[in-house]
């Protein structure tokens, strides 16, 4: 019995199914249920009553998937989340408020307001490294935008994609939001579906995909993707704080299969020794003196990536750079902590993107000479990091360096900061999200005109002539002497 | 052409269009561009589209000039990081959020309104510090040969450029690497535009169209209410280059019972405008070439669209002239109704009760614009929530284009 109904379950999801989804959603969003503020406010509030009681539940997915630490997924994943539904709920009605905007004396008398309204049906397809986070943390601004949602975890995390797909039937309103579980055919069927909005998290191959899909419907799209961050670290710098913000950033965060991780360290050939040797003390006082014993950190996800790391370690002129680390574990898929000291810039390991344990250390003679090796690398990263205490380095950083978000003096801990928008650009990605942001990316900013009766100008219309033209010109400049010559003429019309 | 983008990727490389007093003289060239033209500029609108002076000063100079001139006065305030809230947790860190320039980026204008479409988008660019490739529509070639001899004496050759030409042109700049594309034309082209970003991840802005209704609720206020409801809904149908326009008014929604003073009140308001027939045809546009003329004529050649027409239907091939025309109730599942019209031909739809007009116009595809002729507050907020569009303006038409802020 059990059997059979297994065997059901695993009917094809194929792009009937998703159409009668999609079909199902717009049904439920033109009653205008998910636009009500009560619905937007119920339906936050049950996933934080969903994550209150389902930590531990969460906390073990999450090890079975990524054997991430439970101190990682409970601050990385449910923490940030939580923190994300209870902005929303404080916040959601001043954000849904329409905003002003000024007028201008041309179309005197009248008044503006731009209004946001949601978009109406909208995907989020998320990835494996923080299943829960990137699933719901989309999820949190597309329903306080007002909208219906289906969300598509990321098949590489299965048990957090089971998980996700459970909690949401159970918790929140199933008319409106709904999971899709699968991999490439069940995304391929939603993707031909015409949604209102997509927000993909991922790799830069998969995003072109879906932006291609989302043409043929004039979807528009949030695509965070990833790229090589760099780190420049400077001389004269607190090292000991300097190398523990970058462990933490790097091997802390699913080590280092984030988007944000620190892929690449840039410093000079003067401060390398210091600088690895300060590595060498802090890993060490973190992990142990055996890494893959450590239970602090996550494994490597599969055997194909576990592979493709290996290459970029195995491959000859780097593998001899290894300055610490190196070990391996095939069977549970782990790599240790590893530094390479000025591997050679056109190899592997400094063209793709790591996600992953493996830290190069590039140097240069001056550290000014690291932002030309970041322009020259390639796309435009994600994130870009810098620790120095130079106040001309920080703001040539800050002006040159074109990444998706800057950090000076630490890594990673921006994307917690609800102010600022968190996305990518050129390579790294297109749009944006939490805090407001969030709330942005799911709404139609609807622009709205008032205007009377009274004040027609008899100007704009024919029959046109040379003085009406004189006036025009004058009142569309706005200047005051030519508005009030308008305005006589307008009291003779 | 690659040797051209190269060159302003190079120059974008160089730093030079990230300062501020660069972008300023490129908009303050801009400026000189346009104030020392004028001539010329209603001279190639009037050979492409047969656009008057005032129409062109109203919806192109005047634009532009506007749009350079506050521009430059905001620049400054917009280029400067904003600040950014930080958590007590992360004291003392300060966070600020910073435009930057994108890069090199792609303009392609439409022919319409071949001037504001072309360079406002352009200002836009270089106030974020960018370099341009702008490709005119070949299909308002005065227009276009204009930009490409004029943009070069005034912008820096190195940070602008102009390109002529066809589809082919533009097929082929597609299959470059840009950093931003800005599109206004159709939503099939909108399209390919997109699926050719898509390979490069470049984000676009697609500025399209639509079926921009007005709906119409001020027939029985006062008389000089009802007039200047007349006035502004045929100034915001054939005002604009004679309806080719993504902003102008598509078609009409009325009450069944108000329809005929509407009716009347249009035709008064059309001769008055433009003239009693199509012989004494004047203030207006012409349709832009035969293409679009052809087009526009089959939408009349259904029967019973053709026997829908109660004012005007004349047209004269060879002037390419089609006279404002109005059609009251045409089938709902003919091409005209289904189409975005982009010409003089206005139909009326009737309702029972003004308020349909909600369902009417969700049961199509979001418009640009959704123009209300109502005073009732209840009726404006149920527009306002209930239906989707990219703007809403009421009581009148076409203005809201010209507030900066919006």
């Amino acid at each position: 019995m059990l059997m059979e109904n297994k065997a059901e379950n695993k009917a094809v999801f194929d792009a009937e199914s998703a159409k009668e989804v999609v079909k199902e959603l717009r049904d439920s969003f033109v009653t205008g249920k998910t636009k009500s503020h009560r619905w937007r406010v119920t339906q936050l509030k049950a996933m934080l009553k969903m994550l209150d009681e389902n930590e531990p539940q969460i906390v073990a997915a999450l090890r079975d998937d990524l054997s991430k630490p439970e101190f990682e997924s409970s601050l990385y994943e449910i923490q940030i989340l939580k923190n994300s539904c209870r902005l929303a709920l404080k916040e959601m009605n001043h954000w849904m408020m329409p905003e002003k905007a000024k007028t201008s004396l041309t179309t005197f008398p009248s008044s503006a307001e731009i209004v946001s309204e949601p978009l109406g049906v909208v995907l989020v397809i998320s990835a494996w490294n923080y299943p829960f986070l990137l699933s719901l943390d989309p999820v949190v601004g597309a329903i306080s935008a007002g909208n219906a949602i289906v969300l598509k975890p990321s098949e590489m995390a299965p048990a957090s994609s089971s998980l996700i797909a459970k909690l949401v039937a159970d918790y929140l309103d199933s008319s409106c939001i709904k999971v899709v579980e699968g991999a490439v055919p069940e995304t391929s069927a939603l993707l031909e579906q015409k949604w209102d909005k997509i927000l993909y998290t991922g790799n830069g191959r998969v995003a072109r995909i879906v932006m291609a899909a989302a043409a043929k419907h004039l979807t528009p799209v949030v695509l965070e993707l990833g790229g090589k961050s760099p780190v420049i670290v400077d001389s004269n710098i607190n090292l000991k704080v300097a190398t523990r913000r970058i462990i933490a950033g790097k091997w802390g965060c699913n080590n280092g299969q984030a988007c944000i991780s620190p892929d690449y360290i840039i410093t000079t050939k003067d401060y390398a020794t210091k600088l690895v040797d300060s590595f060498k003390c802090e890993l060490e006082r973190f992990y142990g003196k055996d890494p893959l014993e450590s239970k602090d950190l996550s494994r490597i996800v599969n055997s194909n990536h576990f592979d493709r790391l290996s290459k970029l370690m195995d491959e000859e002129k780097v593998s001899s750079k290894i300055v610490h680390g190196g070990q391996r574990n095939e069977k549970n898929l782990q790599i240790a902590p590893t530094i390479f000291l000025d591997v050679p810039v056109n190899s592997l390991i400094m063209k793709e993107e790591i996600f992953g344990p493996l830290l190069p250390i590039i140097t240069v003679d001056k550290v000014e000479q690291s932002f030309d090796l970041i322009h020259s690398s390639g796309g435009k990263p994600l994130a870009a990091y810098l620790f120095t205490n130079n106040k001309k380095l920080k703001r040539k950083f800050v002006e040159t360096v074109s990444a998706g978000g800057l950090v000076v003096n630490d890594t990673a801990v921006h994307l917690a900061i609800h102010s600022l928008p968190f996305g990518g650009v050129g390579e790294s990605g297109m749009g944006s999200y939490h805090g407001k942001f969030s709330f942005d990316a799911f709404s139609h900013k609807k622009a709205v005109l008032y205007r009377g009766f009274a004040g027609d100008a008899f100007l704009r219309y024919p029959p046109y002539t040379p003085g009406k033209l004189t006036l025009l010109q004058a009142l569309l400049s706005g200047s005051i002497v030519g508005i009030i010559r308008a305005l006589l003429g307008w009291f003779w019309a | 052409m690659e040797k051209s983008i190269a060159e302003l990727r190079e120059t974008f490389k160089t730093g030079g269009t990230k300062s501020i007093s660069w972008r300023k003289s490129q908009l303050k060239a801009l400026l000189q561009l346009i104030n020392q033209n004028e001539d010329s500029i209603f001279k190639a609108l009037d050979q492409d589209l047969g656009k008057s002076p005032v129409e062109s000063y109203r919806d192109e100079v005047g634009v532009l000039k506007k749009s350079v001139t506050y521009t430059l006065s905001c620049l400054e305030k917009w280029v400067a990081p904003k600040k950014a809230e930080v958590p007590l947790l992360f004291f003392p860190a300060k966070a600020e959020v910073m435009p930057q320039p994108l890069g090199v980026v792609l303009i392609f204008s439409s022919w319409n309104f071949p001037f504001t479409l072309a360079l406002d988008p352009l200002i836009g660019a270089i106030s974020a510090g960018n370099t341009v490739l702008l490709k005119p529509s070949d299909l308002a070639p005065a227009c276009m040969s204009f930009l490409v001899e004029t943009i070069p004496k005034y912008l820096d050759n190195k940070a602008v450029k102009v390109l002529a030409g066809g589809a082919d042109i533009g097929e082929r700049l597609l299959q470059l690497k840009w950093d931003k594309i800005f599109f206004t034309g159709s939503p099939r082209v909108g399209r390919l535009v997109m699926a050719a970003a898509a390979k490069h991840l470049t984000p676009v802005t697609l500025e399209l169209g639509g079926k921009s209704p007005a709906i119409v609720d001020t027939l029985s206020t006062t008389p000089s209410k009802a007039k200047v409801t007349a006035k502004r809904i045929v100034g915001g149908k054939w005002g604009p280059c004679t309806g080719q326009a993504c902003i102008a008014i598509d078609y009409v929604l009325v009450e069944e019972k108000l329809a005929s003073t509407l009716i009347e009140l249009l035709k008064k308001t059309i001769k008055r405008f433009y003239g009693e027939n199509i012989k004494s045809l004047k203030n207006i546009s012409r349709i832009v070439n035969k293409h679009q003329f052809q087009r526009l004529v089959n939408l009349l050649k259904d029967p019973d669209v053709a026997d829908s027409i109660v004012y005007g239907g004349s047209v004269d091939e060879e002037k390419l002239v089609i006279e404002p025309t109005i059609l009251l109730d045409p089938p709902l599942d003919s091409e005209i109704m289904s189409e975005e019209i982009f010409g003089p031909l206005l139909p009326i739809i009737t309702l029972k009760n003004v308020e349909e007009s909600i369902d009417f116009i969700n049961s199509k595809s979001n418009p640009l614009v959704i123009y209300a002729f109502t005073e009732d507050e209840t009726f404006k907020k149920r527009i306002l929530s209930e239906t989707s569009s990219g703007t809403v303006t009421f009581n009148d038409s076409m203005v809201q284009v010209v507030d900066k802020r919006t």
